[in-house]
């Protein structure tokens, strides 16, 4: 983040409406066994017509907590205990019921983060969609609401719009699922529209349709949008101002441009910090995490809630009362809740601090070879039992060949669907492959299950799981746990040994060393990963597979997770398997990456080769679509039309084919792509010949300041 | 290769738990639903009448005074009663003395001893049932749940075939077969409540064992046998505890059930079910021989039913 | 769907199937055992002899249970040692009577069960859900026959209302079918309930039920279009395996109250060794179980699109 001395230019504030939502002094809590709970304190926020507002920030801040109480829809043990919510001068509270009824999904309309829970199963979704007009609007008729349903279906831009009115929501995808909650949104034009993590559970080339179609949508209709998400990326791509949320309060606010270009709370400051944008590299300019962890509602410190874990904090200053929202700028609203913001210079803060040498990678630990998994998939439908080909083949790894060495960090990265799991439960010997061939340390294990391995083998071949609360066993504790896998790979046999490496193991995943008798639920969610990094180290191996170790973690503790996860590779050697949906984080810590599409490989090379042109018009899509928190990069639009063929069903030719911005005619869709060479261990599987590839512009370029 | 032991500091180790104390905790977590309370209390008391029968039972269970006959509640034993007993050294009179606090039935045996010691009866036995039943479920569970593809198939249509005989149907062939004993009803609790309990473990199952440490146990090489019960098993035992509560109040009403239908326990055992059935003509004439017992199971049940409500209601809390 | 149907149909009859092998290897397949039950335990062992050639009992076991089941399968279940009738007539005759009583018992539990569940789920915790929990929870815990005795005590008895038997020996009268018909629906109605309820406080906690709220519809039109549908997908197999249970419920309750039907007679016949009644009604009960089993998977997937079209 580059470093500013003079006070911000202010930027002119877009041309604004009438205020539509006017919060004042919002206080929100729930009351549970232990007593009252504040989750939202002290909140002011105010939308304008047309205006786009991002609220963010990590999980348990309360950003969805107010956009419940916009709705007026507590739950039963929520109840706002302070301030006002005004809808074009209404003020909510006094509302009757039914005349909340009518300003509910008339006037103020809601998207959801899960699309497919959000849809009624039994209903079809033309029944879902006429509902709202039939019920807003007085003199509607079937036919006018079926007219208008239509015509929306056919404004979110979904094809076929005619047969997806008598379709079920769980026979379309998800992507289409949340176009049609947002056709069904903006059925009667709201003034506002609440979005709470419209894309969070979508894929993100998906993720890029959908977040185009809500701007153009809003701007379409002159539609007030309040946009929820942990994603500060995204909030740059959509919004106009923007929010930080941290523990129940607004840290800082402001129109995008100030809060992005000059945070003047430390958390934002430390928030940015975290994310691995374009211009961080692991070993030259790593990510700085926010030291300590989130209060939890009530614990929260006396004073200013970011105390405890901010670098300037001053007992005297920050440590007691209630701390104030400060204006920053006047005329653009740029407040911070901050009592030293005057004092801080940012210019001369650099909390990063160490740097490291980039490692040299040695010897070849793991090769795969031309290695296919497929699983046989019974149809049973009538037509496949008449054609006698009631069997047939899921291809989830079609031919890869790749190499991992030793102290590299090799990344595999694709969107769900892709193989990616699948191949490490293969690596795992969780399944056996299909054909091919998987070398690890100078032994073919391909086809050798989990079982039939050596000790040796087993020990050597770890894996980091995905989601945190899954991954320990809730039944036991943590020292047994870990404990089980010392014993188990011999690594010490006497019950006081195992226990005294045990803490050791604590020790370099830096928890304290009394979580040994501890269970997993008293640990939060960065803390479970860390111990799951400890049992995968516990027997000392050479190469970790780890499966989206972070992308279940708030930016905060995803930061320090990975950095903990790099820092134990480099103590240890160790080869490192990153299986990952997310490019950002891919491109900040891995020295070579593999792009996975429906089971194949679409190019691979290191770091640099794939996210630079020349690369395959997949990588490119996947590329633009990332929203990347940084105002001072440039990106180039692409959005993927269609869907993500099946897996039962992939295209004949190229797998991209049907969604490729650069189809060059038939060939892709007949023929498999060849793989091209463009340097020695970069490979790019497609049709286009490679001097043409490298005539693509760059999708990203970093403005020089 | 750095190693972790040339991290320094001197390592002092925490005490490990007491395995005891931790079970002996869990059990207070009871305090935590009403429902569950008023449930163990009522359970807690038919099992301390149970466990102490032959000591505040007034009469003994199978002892008949022909006075007594359908006698009122309260109708103290008329005087100068007396038990005549053949021993050794001769015929001797027992004198009787006392009152029959919940009457007598129709052969004169007190109702509240009968009472009193039908509840050892029904403790003893639905419980070794229930007990029986989920070992075999949980066993076949645990295979067809982990296991899968053909272990799986023939385990679930097995259970699929006997869960689709009624209940007490099956119960009437089985101990029309093997004639009316305390063995035969254990049997045929377990085979007829095992595959259910097997449809409950395995469903769990099928979910677990798609958890991260389930597969992390899998790649740290552990056999199936200890991912099935140190893994998966523990796991499961929310559910399983409040079924079993569920289960045992079932078994207990089938007990009583096949008694009254008089395939349970041979008379005259002072089973609740067989003290209805024998008394069942006089229930116009002396109802306090059947109300009673009724009264006895049926708050026997009911506890169990609040205690299983309440712990499900306390584990959902978490 | 038509495939659907189909091998539910093969997965009855072979469930069928094994379960009249399991009938066979424990009624039939000992033939001396058989034997005794026929001629009575004072038989000499020549009687029991020459019965068991005549019977065709020395033939091999398959061909014995191939026999067996075909004679089944013609509606032939040998003649009841008791009533010295075809078994198959005296059991349909019974089973008629069954199903009167079953009917009406129906009728009144499914529409009470899911009210009292639809109004406890619609607001969990609330005065209305906490009562008819309670409610539901005692009147499952008194087994049939208890509540028998209770009601008898208490209509019979104490108040005098009701007759205390039903054996409709002077005719059908309504009358003595009030107590059969409470004592099964207070037992059975609040696991439907109980269901219902569990169901419904699940719907109405998803997140389509806030889409539903937060779309701006009448709380009346969320109840009965968005939730109830969804909540009947649950509980519509319970209630359909209710007529299993029934089956066993019948039993009970026939025999306490003299009722003439299909309950009462396989526990007499069970009780006098009537080895064929049994098997009769058995494999009629058998049926019945299988039959309702393959009604609720059917209604099952036509109730839910999510199966329906997969």
């Amino acid at each position: 983040m580059a470093d500013v001395t003079v006070l911000p230019v202010s930027i002119e504030p877009k041309p604004v409406g009438e205020p539509v939502l006017e919060v004042e002094g919002l206080c929100i809590s729930y009351f549970t066994r232990a007593g009252e709970i504040p989750a939202v304190v002290d909140f002011n926020l105010t939308v304008h017509a047309g205006e786009a507002v991002g609220l963010v920030g990590e999980s348990g801040c309360g950003k969805s907590t107010v956009a419940m109480a916009v709705m007026q829809y507590m739950g039963s043990n929520g109840r706002i205990v302070g301030g006002t919510i005004k809808f074009k001068g209404r003020d909510l509270s006094t509302l009757s019921t039914e005349e909340l009824r009518q300003l509910r999904g008339s006037e103020i309309a809601m998207v959801y983060q899960e699309p497919m829970a959000a849809l009624n199963p039994s209903m079809t979704i033309g029944r879902q969609l006429m509902e709202v007009p039939l019920y807003h609007e007085a003199n509607c008729t079937e036919q006018q609401a079926y007219d208008r349903s239509l015509e929306m279906l056919q404004a979110v831009r979904i094809p076929d719009p005619e047969r997806l009115m008598t379709a079920y929501p769980h026979q379309i995808s998800g992507g289409q699922q949340q176009r049609v909650v947002i056709a069904m949104a903006l059925l009667t034009k709201p003034a506002l529209l609440l979005l709470d993590e419209p894309t969070t559970a979508l894929d993100v080339t998906v993720e890029a349709g959908i977040v185009e179609l809500i701007a153009e949508l809003g701007e379409r209709f002159g539609t007030a949008m309040i946009y929820i998400s942990h994603n500060l990326g995204l909030i740059l791509e959509t919004c106009d101002r923007v929010c930080v949320m941290y523990s129940g309060e607004v840290a800082e606010e402001g129109a995008v441009r100030d809060i992005f270009n000059h945070p003047r709370h430390p958390y934002t400051h430390g928030l940015f910090g975290c994310i691995p944008t374009p211009n961080r590299d692991k070993n030259t300019h790593p990510l700085t995490p926010i030291p300590g962890q989130l209060p939890l509602p009530h614990q929260r410190p006396e004073g200013c809630n970011f105390g405890p874990r901010c670098d300037f904090f001053e007992a005297s200053h920050c440590g007691r009362g209630t701390i104030r929202m400060d204006e920053i700028t006047g005329n653009t609203g740029h407040r911070a809740r901050c009592a030293k913001w005057r004092q801080i210079d940012w210019a001369t803060h650099d909390p990063a601090g160490q740097t490291y040498n980039a490692m040299e990678p040695g010897e070849v630990v793991l090769k795969v070879d031309r290695m296919q998994k497929y699983y046989p998939v019974q149809d049973r439908s009538l037509a496949a039992i008449l054609s006698g080909r009631s069997v047939r083949y899921v291809k989830a790894n079609e031919e890869l060949s790749f190499e991992a060495r030793r102290r590299e960090t090799v990344a595999i990265v694709g969107e769900s669907g892709c193989g990616k799991s699948t191949f490490a439960k293969v690596l795992m010997g969780l399944e056996t492959a299909t054909d091919g061939a998987l070398v690890f340390e100078d032994a073919e294990i391909g086809d050798t299950e989990v079982q039939k391995r050596t000790k040796k083998q087993l020990s050597s071949l770890q894996m980091v799981f995905q989601n945190p609360n899954d991954t320990l066993n809730p039944s036991m504790t943590i020292g047994q746990q870990i404990g089980r896998v010392i014993k188990k790979f011999g690594v010490e046999t006497d019950r006081d040994r195992i226990d005294e490496r045990v803490l050791r193991l604590l020790d370099l995943v830096k928890l304290p060393r009394d979580f040994a008798i501890r269970r997993p639920r008293q640990l939060s969610g960065g803390q479970k990963q860390r111990i799951g990094i400890a049992r995968a180290f516990a027997g000392n191996p050479s190469m970790v597979v780890a499966d989206e170790p972070v992308s279940a973690l708030d930016v905060s503790v995803s930061a320090a997770v990975t950095g903990l996860l790099m820092d134990i590779q480099r103590a240890f050697n160790t080869t490192l398997l990153f299986i990952s949906h997310d490019l950002s984080v891919v491109r900040y810590l891995s020295d070579r990456v593999v792009v996975m599409y429906l089971g194949q490989i679409m190019e691979q090379g290191t770091v640099e080769e794939v996210f630079e042109p020349p690369y395959h018009p997949y990588t490119e899509a996947l590329l633009s679509a990332v929203p990347i928190a940084d105002p001072n990069v440039k990106k180039k639009r692409i959005i993927l039309e269609g869907q993500l063929p099946s897996v039962m069903n992939p295209p004949k030719g190229c797998p991209f084919a049907t969604r490729c911005q650069h189809r060059i005619g038939d060939i892709c869709d007949e023929l498999p792509p060849p793989k091209q060479e463009i340097h020695p261990g970069h490979h790019i599987a497609c049709h286009i010949p490679s001097e043409r590839l490298a005539e693509f512009d760059p999708v990203i370029q970093i403005a020089a300041e | 290769m750095a190693d972790i032991d040339a991290a320094g500091a001197e390592i002092v180790l925490p005490k490990r738990p007491n395995p005891v104390v931790g079970v002996l905790k869990s059990f207070l977590l009871v305090r935590e639903s009403k429902v569950a309370m008023v449930g163990t209390a009522i359970l807690v008391f038919w099992v301390l009448i149970a466990v102490l029968a032959p000591v505040i039972a007034p009469y003994p269970p199978t002892q008949q005074v022909s006075e007594m006959r359908n006698a009122a509640p309260g109708t103290p034993v008329p005087a100068g009663t007396a038990l005549i007993s053949f021993t050794e050294q001769g015929v001797a009179e027992i004198p009787i003395e006392g009152t029959y606090w919940l009457g007598g039935d129709r052969l004169g045996r007190d109702v509240l001893s009968r009472m009193i010691w039908g509840a050892q009866s029904v403790l003893i036995y639905a419980p070794l049932a229930t007990f029986f039943a989920y070992m075999v479920g949980i066993t076949m569970g645990l295979l067809a749940g982990y296991k899968r593809g053909w272990v799986d198939d023939v385990l679930s249509r097995l259970g699929d075939v006997i869960l689709s005989f009624p209940i007490l149907v099956l119960y009437v062939v089985i101990i029309t077969t093997f004639g009316a004993s305390g063995i035969t009803i254990v049997l045929a609790v377990t085979f007829a409540s095992g595959p259910g309990i097997m449809r409950i473990v395995r469903g769990l199952v099928l979910d677990l064992r798609n958890r991260d440490y389930v597969a992390a146990a899998q790649t740290r090489g552990e056999s199936s046998l200890y991912i099935m019960f140190v893994e998966i098993l523990p796991n499961a035992r929310g559910p399983l505890i409040v079924d079993a509560c569920l289960r045992l109040g079932y078994t207990t009403i089938t007990i009583g059930v096949l008694g009254f239908l008089g395939l349970g326990l041979p008379p005259p055992d002072p089973n609740w079910g067989n003290m209805i059935a024998e008394n069942r003509e006089a229930v116009l004439t002396a109802p306090h021989s059947t109300v009673f017992p009724c009264l006895a199971i049926s708050s026997l049940v009911l506890a169990l039913n609040l205690l299983a409500d309440g712990l499900r209601e306390i584990s959902l809390k978490d | 769907m038509l495939i659907f149907l189909g091998k539910r149909l093969l997965a009855m009859i072979a469930t069928m199937l094994v379960v009249s092998v399991l009938v066979f290897l424990l009624l039939e397949v000992n033939g001396d055992a058989v034997a005794v039950k026929v001629l009575g335990p004072y038989s000499t062992l020549e009687q029991r002899t020459n019965w068991l050639t005549a019977n065709g009992y020395d033939r091999d076991e398959h061909v014995r249970y191939f026999d067996w089941l075909f004679s089944m399968m013609r509606g032939d279940f040998g003649e009841s040692i008791v009533f010295h009738v075809p078994a198959s007539e005296i059991v349909m005759d019974r089973l008629g009577n069954t199903a009167v009583l079953g009917g009406l018992v129906f009728l009144i539990m499914v529409p009470l069960g899911l009210l009292f569940g639809v109004l406890a789920g619609m607001k969990e915790g609330s005065l209305q859900d906490r009562s008819v929990t309670l409610i539901s929870v005692i009147t499952t815990s008194i087994p049939e026959f208890a509540s028998a005795v209770l009601l008898t005590f208490l209509f019979v008895f104490l108040l005098g209302w009701l007759p205390a038997t039903s054996s409709m020996s002077d005719g059908w009268d309504p009358a003595q079918m009030v107590l059969p018909v409470m004592v099964l629906v207070l037992y059975a109605f609040g696991y439907i309930a109980r269901m219902m309820r569990a169901s419904m406080a699940e719907v109405m906690q998803s997140p389509y039920i806030r889409t539903a709220i937060l779309k701006g519809l009448p709380y009346n039109r969320v109840i009965m279009k968005h939730a109830l549908r969804n909540a009947l997908i649950a509980p519509f197999t319970v209630i359909i395996l209710q007529i299993n249970w029934l089956l066993s419920g019948v039993i009970v309750v026939e025999y306490f109250f003299n009722y003439r039907g299909f309950g009462a007679l396989l526990l007499t016949a069970s009780l006098n060794q009537d080895i064929y009644v049994i098997q009769a009604c058995a494999m009629v009960a058998v049926f019945v179980a299988v039959g309702t089993q393959t009604i609720a998977d059917v209604g099952y997937t036509y109730l839910n699109p999510r199966i329906r079209f997969t």
